[in-house]
């Protein structure tokens, strides 16, 4: 089963569309409710960060038997350096993202607590893509 | 175990929407204004407690199935943020009373 969703940077009232379209369609398939908390935080703070950094970007969802697999693939700034991003509380979100609760250093960290994979790869001035799996039978 | 309905009367909060969401029970409490703090430690059934009145705290409230939400020192939700509490059926509430105070008095109703 394959699913596709846009998101738009900038557009903080639709961030989190994909979490919640995701979370019905995981629950119709009757999957672990322990794993679809998982599959939602991460997501919605993946979400969350391509409405807060970049200009655009995809999400493309594929579940099979087995796994969850998740790929947001992003047009922005890019990171430049991945494993400073990934300590909890470094953020380079703008002061305006930081007044509505967001930008606290958090997300990153949440993303790998809650994904069984996480891989990031970026180009700066290009963008970042963003692949998180999430396995099924454990 | 209390009722969302219980609490907001034994501390007269003042509901702004989601008042279908009103007998769902409450497991416990959350006090922050850090959204991935709650998205990272906040359980099922939780009472979040903040001073965020913007919409994303709804989107939050869903995904994290929490109970409902109470905004401290008489701010007022957004208009965007009271609808979705009403398509979610995630009650929010007012009270005038600081984040501290409002936590201590939850914390002591709860854990009775």
């Amino acid at each position: 089963m394959e699913f596709e969703f846009i998101v738009e940077g900038g557009n903080f009232i639709k961030a989190g569309t994909a979490s919640s379209q995701l979370k019905k369609i995981l629950k119709q398939l009757n999957v672990d409710p322990k794993v679809v908390k998982r599959v939602v935080v991460a997501l919605y703070e993946a979400e969350v960060n391509i409405v807060a950094h970049a200009y655009s970007g995809v999400v493309q969802i594929t579940i099979s038997t087995e796994s969850i697999n998740i790929r947001l693939v992003d047009e922005g700034p890019g990171i430049p350096d991945i494993n400073l991003a990934m300590q909890t509380g470094y953020s380079t979100a703008s002061s305006e993202v930081r007044e509505m609760g967001f930008g606290a250093g958090m997300g990153l960290p949440n993303m790998k607590n809650n994904s069984d994979v996480l891989n990031i790869t970026s180009e700066v001035g290009k963008g970042t893509i963003v692949e998180m799996s999430f396995f099924l039978n454990q | 175990m209390m009722t969302i309905k219980e609490l907001s009367e034994k501390l007269n909060l003042k509901l702004s929407g989601g008042a279908e969401g009103l007998t769902n029970e409450i497991t416990g409490g959350y006090t922050s204004d850090l959204l991935s703090d709650v998205i990272g430690h906040a359980e099922q059934g939780n009472v979040w407690i903040t001073l965020q009145t913007h919409k994303n705290v709804m989107a939050i409230a869903s995904l994290k199935e929490l109970a409902c939400v109470i905004i401290v020192n008489d701010l007022e939700p957004s208009e965007d943020m009271i609808s979705q509490s009403n398509e979610e059926n995630i009650p929010v509430f007012v009270t005038s009373e600081s984040t501290f105070e409002i936590t201590g008095k939850i914390y002591n109703l709860i854990n009775k």
